[in-house]
């Protein structure tokens, strides 16, 4: 039998409520609007009653009707009998009333008008800079102090991390290399053959490998996955409270986990630019000499003779440049992460956008003042 | 301010004394006004309900969280206010036990215990080694060496934190939740080992705990925080504030809820 409600007065200051059938989750209609309706309405009434001999199954279902009976009563400061309700049901709801909600948590559950949240990320960015800045300051002490060989760090430690940030990253840096070398090398191509010119692709997929792009597509590369790695590590680090106990024994974190971080992403990154410039090569040449009918030895004596240590320096200087951010950011991010899985998550988000945006402000400073320098 | 039953006929000297501390988060009070004493020697607990800000004053006396007023202060040093120098002086004699063990992932329980002893003693290879057995054995982990933490259960890796938390022969030696996620044996096993650290290395012990067994067992002094209050409601022997606190709060938490 699905759920009934019937309103009695057994006398004119009681509103008594007659449950019956099953009062399941499942099937849940509408709350009845007549209930609040009499207590608005007939002022007289100073308590509620039940009868809830007739209910046959009952679950939540009916503890959440009641519940809003609870504070409809509560709201028209009527007295609540809860005798006539099966026992079972009695049991929870006391217990349910036991606590009352507490008023003074600080947390409201309507969201602030759209101009107060502006404000509220605006300050926390603003709370956010002096925080980056305290940790460079705290990175910078610690290269000092690496520089005089006092820093507190394994040098197992720091092979571990090289090798996860150098070899393990040849096969991911390679196929962009490859691809983005094959993309140069074609879109010039078509161009230059119109003058009849495609022996300069040699020129242009060298200059671009080198100088920018082997840097570039490496950076971001390294930030997807070297940078989110590092905020994700010291990240779960400060969830397992690892970094806690580093400075209770009187270890600097920044020493122990950053420091090595860093030195590898920096001791790394000229050998990966380095390989992505042969890659991206290589890929410029396949596309020559398959595409474009130039030969292979042709293909090589250009790209020589176009080369200058210079592009391949400053691709390095780039790259270099690039890593020190990334680690950079990974870091900062892994310290600054909150004790849940939650802000782990955010911590390595942030960290990959954090790196990409890093490098590419230092991409754009760079060949401005490579430009001006007339490097 | 209530200081009931501090036994203060045969005082000792005071290690830790903590002075009208105040901790919060930002504006967001946490507990005000925390008075009292830890004594050499003594195992010292800290109690109250979920919430309460336990763990936070733990923090505050391992010198990982600044207060917001007050002192802390150590053989009558205080932490804040010292140079750095002497904070790393006064760091040295602690052993912490965190709350999730902390042990370091990368590491295995070995070179968990032998980090400290390399950093901070002249032994060689060998001699740590030699160290890192006896202490591993103490918590009865010899010839877990080479495990890496996530390797070993929840209870193994609290005790291999407690090894490391020896490590140095601290004198002062803090627990965070000591005995949650232990089954009653190895608890009962853990409070046996917190009082022969005391009895035989003379080790001041600070655990937070609210397993009234272990509270019981081990605690000779005690301090209770309130939640709703936002400060400290009784502190002495847990025993004798379990009888004769005045405060019905406190005898309620003593006596698991019965008045």
């Amino acid at each position: 039998m699905p759920r009934q409600l019937r309103l009695e007065f057994p006398s004119p200051d009681n509103l008594r409520l007659v449950l019956a059938g099953s009062w399941l989750l499942t099937d849940t209609p509408p709350f009845p609007g007549n209930i609040g309706q009499q207590l608005q309405t007939r002022s007289d009434i100073r308590k509620i009653s039940f009868d809830g001999m007739a209910v046959t199954k009952w679950d939540t279902g009916l503890l959440t009707f009641l519940a809003r009976v609870y504070q409809l009563a509560g709201e028209h400061r009527v007295a609540i009998d809860p005798d006539g309700l099966p026992d079972g049901v009695r049991r929870m709801m006391t217990l349910a009333t036991a606590v009352p909600p507490k008023e003074d948590t600080g947390r409201h559950g309507e969201e602030a008008p759209m101009l107060e949240r502006i404000g509220l990320v605006a300050q926390a960015m603003w709370r956010a800079a002096p925080e980056m800045l305290r940790f460079l300051g705290e990175v910078t002490l610690s290269l000092g102090r690496l520089f005089r060989g006092r820093a507190q760090f394994r040098r197992s430690d720091l092979l571990l991390v090289i090798e996860d940030v150098g070899p393990q990253a040849l096969p991911i840096v390679a196929l962009i290399s490859f691809l983005v070398g094959l993309i140069v090398a074609y879109m010039g191509a078509v161009q230059l053959a119109q003058f009849g010119a495609q022996i300069y692709i040699a020129n242009l997929v060298s200059l671009g490998m080198t100088r920018e792009m082997g840097a570039l597509m490496t950076g971001i590369i390294m930030a997807g996955r070297t940078g989110a790695a590092f905020a994700a590590q010291l990240g779960t680090m400060q969830v397992n409270e690892e970094i806690d106990a580093f400075r209770t024994l009187g270890f600097n974190p920044i020493d122990f986990l950053v420091l090595p971080r860093i030195l590898a992403l920096v001791l790394v990154m000229p050998l990966l630019v380095l390989y992505a410039g042969i890659v991206g090569i290589t890929a410029g040449m396949f596309v020559s000499v398959t595409a474009f009918d130039i030969g292979t030895f042709e293909y090589y004596q250009q790209t020589v003779r176009s080369m200058e240590w210079t592009h391949i320096w400053v691709g390095v200087i780039k790259g270099t440049i690039y890593g020190m951010l990334i680690a950079f950011a990974g870091c900062l991010r892994g310290m600054q992460c909150g004790r849940s899985a939650q802000a782990v998550g955010e911590a390595t988000t942030s960290a990959v956008v954090t790196g990409i945006l890093f490098i590419v402000i230092a991409a754009s400073l760079l060949t401005i003042l490579f430009q001006q320098l007339g490097i | 301010m209530e200081s009931t039953n501090v036994q203060r006929q045969t005082e000792p000297e005071a290690h830790i004394t903590v002075q009208d501390l105040t901790m919060a988060y930002g504006d967001f009070v946490i507990q005000r006004d925390l008075n009292f004493s830890i004594r050499r020697g003594d195992i010292f607990i800290i109690m109250g309900g979920s919430g309460c800000g336990k763990s936070t004053l733990l923090r505050h006396l391992i010198g990982l969280k600044a207060p917001a007023r007050g002192k802390v202060l150590y053989d009558g040093t205080s932490y804040w206010d010292a140079p750095p120098s002497e904070q790393e002086r006064i760091k040295r004699g602690f052993g912490v036990s965190f709350q999730s063990g902390a042990l370091w992932s990368s590491l295995t329980l070995a070179e968990n215990v032998a980090l400290p002893l390399g950093e901070y003693t002249d032994l060689g290879p060998a001699g740590i080694a030699e160290v890192v057995s006896l202490k591993l054995s103490l918590v009865g982990l010899a010839g877990f060496e080479e495990f890496y933490p996530s390797e070993i259960s929840g209870g193994m890796q609290k005790r291999a934190a407690l090894a490391r938390a020896m490590a140095l022969d601290p004198e002062i030696l803090f627990f965070d939740e000591p005995s949650a996620g232990l089954d009653p044996i190895s608890s009962r096993r853990l409070d046996e080992l917190i009082l022969e650290l005391r009895d035989s290395l003379g080790t001041t012990i600070v655990a937070v705990t609210h397993e009234l067994a272990s509270i019981f067992t081990i605690g000779n002094n005690s301090v209770f925080l309130d939640a709703e209050k936002r400060t400290m409601i009784a502190t002495g022997d847990p025993q004798v504030l379990r009888d004769t606190s005045p405060d019905p709060v406190v005898r309620s938490f003593l006596n698991r809820g019965e008045p």
